[in-house]
């Protein structure tokens, strides 16, 4: 499962999405909207992707997991639009046969998503606003 | 030959528009490209140098030749100042 959304992000949806038989390890992640930032208190975010993209980037990182770790399934879930403050911007699950497995690669799975998919985040606070777009491991154009 | 080019987050508000059709004389590169948008808009060219640039969903270099066709996104980073923190 591998989707962009306006729609509010939940664990248990991308829990479910990778659960088979063979794996007895589910690690989730969410990511939610933070205040302050950079010390700065934070009014709402605004994420914007470019979906047609996204979602071959996410399908990418999901490839990379299985080639690391072998037998996996990874679910990526990443809202856009407008998010207050608590709300989840980004939900990933991995199931693999144990759990050192699904925890690295979850992990894995949210340092990747920040570097090669295109998905930028605006914070807005009260006195201003400004895109936030990658972290410091810019993707390299072999990515 | 004819882009289609896509504009997004700090790129999209910098030329007023999300999209954007261009003819081009060929050969044409990413750096042509890029070089030609930053001449004859000023507020492109204010963005971060580190502009990265996918041709048909894939990042390219600045070498990279485009074609008839092609879909260019234009794929801003961090926007300066407090965001170099971000993780």
């Amino acid at each position: 499962m591998f989707e962009i959304t306006g729609a509010p992000l939940t664990a248990d949806v991308v829990a479910d999405a990778v659960r088979v038989a063979e794996c007895g390890g589910v690690v989730t992640f969410l990511g939610t909207v933070r205040s302050p930032s950079h010390g700065r208190e934070v009014h709402y975010l605004e994420y914007e992707a470019y979906p047609e993209m996204a979602i071959p980037k996410m399908e990418q990182i999901a490839a990379e997991i299985r080639e690391r770790w072998g037998l996996t399934r990874v679910a990526i879930r990443h809202r856009v639009g407008r998010l207050e403050v608590g709300e989840a911007s980004v939900a990933i699950g991995v199931a693999a046969p144990h759990r050192h497995a699904a925890f690295e690669a979850c992990e894995y799975a949210i340092v990747r998503l920040k570097q090669i998919v295109p998905i930028w985040k605006k914070e807005v606070w009260a006195d201003g606003e400004e895109w936030i777009g990658w972290d410091a491991q810019f993707p390299r154009p072999e990515s | 030959m004819r882009l289609r080019l896509r504009f997004f987050a700090a790129a999209r508000e910098a030329m007023g528009r999300s999209e954007l059709g261009l003819d081009v004389p060929e050969p044409y590169s990413v750096a042509d490209l890029l070089a030609r948008l930053r001449a004859e808009h000023p507020t492109f060219a204010a963005l971060p140098p580190s502009m990265m640039v996918s041709v048909n969903l894939e990042y390219r270099s600045p070498e990279y030749e485009l074609h008839e066709g092609d879909e260019v996104g234009f794929i801003p980073p961090v926007s300066g100042g407090t965001g170099a923190g971000y993780v």
